[in-house]
């Protein structure tokens, strides 16, 4: 039992399985957008749940952080509330829903519209940190395929969707290039957050099923793969948040009735919330 | 022998976890000074070098100790209180001393092409440590930022022209310390 009277140690985690994983954070943070292998751990949650982002958030926390926990925007998704619980009560961490009020924010397929600031850490849950693993299934070949920044095989399936479609149809984990080095799978944010990568807070990724951490130092220079002549767009549903107004937020589409009756409402509850309050409509 | 055994964390999940954080935001933000605490490690060990090193060595970290820091007392007070075993500066996950006792770098694993991260971590022990001197730019650093690096500074002009292989640096003084990851260009 630990001094704060808990039955585990703090965050969970023992502290050798956190030295580990402090050595991978160190790493991906000195070479930005690399795949940093790490020993991931089963966690009292299934894959696909968050465990990579737990086991990062458990690693970098302290008892001093604010935490926020979201799942596609949302603080209240049975996903945000679990992890959201599972640290208040290993952690003891003060939890919060306010983006601005967060020191650690531990997110699932989204970046949150309010600008982060230097001091706070945003933690990604990834389910495949391999973004040229659906053109390569073998991990020794794309490992190889890094080492050489032989990234043609992506541009080819960006022009192949541009021949089909006419445009570059991915519109979620869109690929891009780290301070001219690296392809990073940026986990399945919407292309919309993808400007947003480029922040002044932290940004970490962790997949638990794959054993991968990466991360974004502040300030790096991250590109959208593009075409010069089809260059890179960050896209949004052409409508307004039904809730707030918002016209500049990533919507979600919801149905309320059975007869085809739909709303567009900010996927970001917190930021919706914060309009909302502040008189916008 | 007891002055071994001193010196450690009181509670090192509470402890490691605050150290961590400021190496952390050290290694995002290169060119910033943090203050840790906890560690009052045998001289020549610096209480910033000796946190490093509780915080991130274990029986797992081969660790290299250089020149001055390759001493009884600090090898004692190492066994003691992270296992790290000691290595040649080949296989060392780790390396302590200062920066004339390290060089020259090429004897450090600088990773290889498929798995960069596979490369050494070296604390270097420094005289001052002021945000003053060499400019830096690269990731984690807005424009540019400003560190006394070690001098001479070929060898970490040549470290980040290797990029992405090459060693990491966290430079120590007293309780401070900064880092500069390889990604870091040197002006």
């Amino acid at each position: 039992m630990s001094a704060d009277g808990l039955p585990w140690g703090f965050a969970y985690l023992d502290e050798g399985t956190k030295r580990m994983i402090r050595r991978a954070l160190l790493k991906a943070l000195a070479v930005p957008g690399l795949q940093v292998p790490f020993a991931s751990r089963e966690m009292p949650m299934p894959y696909g749940w968050g465990t990579g982002g737990v086991q990062v958030t458990a690693s970098v926390l302290t008892p001093d952080d604010v935490l926020k926990v979201i799942d596609q925007g949302a603080d209240d998704t049975t996903n945000a509330v679990s992890i959201r619980r599972f640290f208040a009560r290993t952690a003891g961490v003060a939890t919060t829903t306010r983006t601005a009020e967060a020191t650690v924010i531990q997110t699932r397929h989204r970046i949150p519209e309010t600008p982060l600031r230097e001091g706070q850490i945003l933690v990604f849950q990834v389910p495949i940190p391999e973004p040229l693993r659906f053109l390569e299934p073998r991990e020794t070949e794309t490992r190889r395929m890094h080492a050489l920044a032989e990234y043609g095989l992506m541009h080819v399936k960006l022009y192949e969707d541009i021949a089909r479609h006419g445009h570059i149809a991915t519109t979620y984990a869109y690929p891009v290039l780290v301070e001219g080095r690296y392809v990073m799978d940026p986990s399945p944010i919407p292309k919309f957050d993808n400007p947003k990568l480029c922040s002044e807070a932290i940004l970490l990724f962790g997949a638990g099923r794959e054993a991968r951490i990466h991360a974004l130092p502040p300030h790096t220079r991250v590109e959208s793969l593009a075409f010069e002549d089809h260059p890179f767009e960050p896209a949004r549903a052409a409508g307004i948040c039904a809730l707030c107004g918002a016209a500049d937020s990533y919507l979600d589409e919801v149905l309320t009735d059975d007869r085809g009756g739909r709303i567009f409402v900010c996927s970001d509850t917190d930021f919706c919330e914060t309009r909302r309050a502040g008189g916008a409509s | 022998m007891s002055a071994a055994l001193s010196g450690g964390f009181a509670d090192p999940a509470i402890e490691g976890a605050h150290a961590f954080r400021a190496a952390l935001e050290a290694m995002a933000r290169p060119g910033t000074i943090r203050r840790v605490a906890g560690a009052a490690p045998p001289a020549p060990l610096s209480p910033a070098a000796g946190v490093l090193l509780l915080v991130l060595c274990d029986g797992t970290t081969p660790l290299h100790l250089a020149g001055a820091w390759d001493d009884g007392a600090v090898r004692d007070w190492v066994r003691f209180h992270t296992g790290a075993p000691p290595a040649p500066a080949g296989e060392a996950a780790f390396a302590l001393g200062d920066w004339p006792s390290l060089l020259p770098l090429e004897r450090f694993r600088a990773g290889t092409a498929e798995y960069p991260d596979r490369s050494a971590t070296l604390i270097v022990e420094m005289g001052r440590l002021a945000p003053e001197g060499a400019r830096l730019t690269g990731p984690g650093i807005r424009e540019a930022a400003h560190l006394s690096l070690p001098e001479p500074l070929g060898p970490l002009r040549e470290n980040a022209a290797r990029y992405p292989l090459g060693v990491d640096l966290f430079l120590t003084c007293g309780a401070h310390l900064a880092a500069l990851p390889r990604s870091t260009r040197i002006g």
